[in-house]
């Protein structure tokens, strides 16, 4: 894309796959688990209400990423299970699988996750959820209407989303 | 998947499209005037510079975040190397060098040698008490924060006012790790 001034910057979409959208749900939270972003594809159950089910999954990542960084064998630091972390700091998880789904998760320095849930024969989506990243500093962090630390009404933000996640494979 | 490297500021520069100089510096000497003329008291414009720069700050450690792939830094030191190296270099096309550290590497001095800002700009005698460049120390202040770091940022050297370079130190005051945000009472 052209903004990004360059292609090595971020990897461009592979092409379009014949069976269509493949990402079944998209989260995005900042530091202070306000949950900026929720869009679904193909989500066919729904058990909590959207304020459960995003603190839900906000608790979720701060526990697994708390666990990991605790049991991480290479670190040299470690505190009691529970000490709040910097964001970014120690090793974090980058996805689960399970039968029915992966989960994908980054988080950047700056507290924003981003999580992405497809179906779980997906690759590595790592590169992607970089792009992602950039596509949010592009679309919503620029934009003088948009107020830091507020839920994202970006209509072009969901527009090229939706499109990028068309994409994936 | 290859692992990520961090892209200096150079090549970060040369990829990001550019916004003529002149043009920059100027709108940036208009909005100092016109906040003079509205403000009137010279601590008051300062003050307001720098609440200007800690919210472009807040917005703009994403954008480096994003364009510069850096991983969290491991300590204060490095902190303040990437913030003048890549950081300075990227926004403002200039390296900055970092100097004076103290004895428990939590303060320490960036250097500017050359400023975009303040090109063609002299300070009148009604202004002395001025920080021109305030909005950079807003900037450093609010970029900071959003990565959990909370400091103070002062102007040191200043060349509007007679010094060779300029000069803001930055101290580091306390890291604030992330907490839970929710109240376990739900």
């Amino acid at each position: 894309m052209q903004f990004f001034g360059g292609s090595e910057i971020s990897p461009s979409p592979p092409v379009p796959t014949a069976s269509g959208n493949n990402g079944h749900m998209i989260y995005m939270f900042n530091r202070n688990g306000v949950c900026l972003l929720y869009r679904e594809w193909n989500r066919p159950l729904r058990t909590l209400n959207a304020q459960q089910d995003h603190k839900l999954m906000f608790g979720l990542l701060f526990s697994l990423k708390s666990l990991t960084a605790k049991m991480d064998p290479t670190s040299a630091e470690k505190g009691n299970l529970g000490v709040p972390q910097l964001p970014g700091q120690g090793c974090s998880f980058h996805s689960f699988r399970t039968n029915t789904y992966k989960l994908s998760f980054m988080e950047s320095p700056s507290g924003i996750k981003i999580i992405l849930v497809t179906h779980p024969r997906t690759g590595d989506l790592r590169d992607s959820l970089k792009y992602i990243y950039n596509l949010y500093v592009e679309y919503v962090v620029k934009n003088p209407l948009y107020t830091p630390g507020s839920p994202i009404r970006c209509q072009l933000f969901n527009t090229t989303l939706d499109q990028y996640m068309r994409g994936i494979a | 998947m290859a692992p990520v490297v961090p892209r200096s500021g150079d090549s970060i520069f040369a990829n990001l499209e550019h916004v003529n100089a002149e043009l920059f510096t100027l709108t940036y000497g208009a909005i100092v005037r016109q906040l003079i003329t509205d403000l009137e008291e010279v601590d008051e414009v300062n003050k307001q510079l720098d609440q200007m720069g800690y919210n472009i700050g807040v917005r703009l450690i994403d954008e480096f975040l994003a364009k510069s792939n850096i991983s969290r830094c491991v300590d204060f030191k490095e902190t303040a190397e990437v913030i003048a190296k890549v950081g300075f270099k990227m926004f403002l096309g200039v390296t900055a060098s970092v100097i004076n550290w103290d004895a428990d590497g939590t303060s320490c001095s960036i250097v500017l040698e050359d400023n975009p800002l303040v090109d063609f700009v002299e300070l009148p005698d009604n202004c002395q008490g001025l920080h021109y460049c305030n909005i950079l120390s807003g900037v450093l202040r609010g970029a900071l924060e959003m990565v959990s770091m909370k400091t103070e940022v002062t102007w040191v050297r200043d060349m509007l006012r007679g010094d060779d370079v300029y000069e803001l130190n930055v101290k580091l005051l306390k890291q604030v790790p992330e907490e839970y945000p929710y109240k376990d009472d739900e």
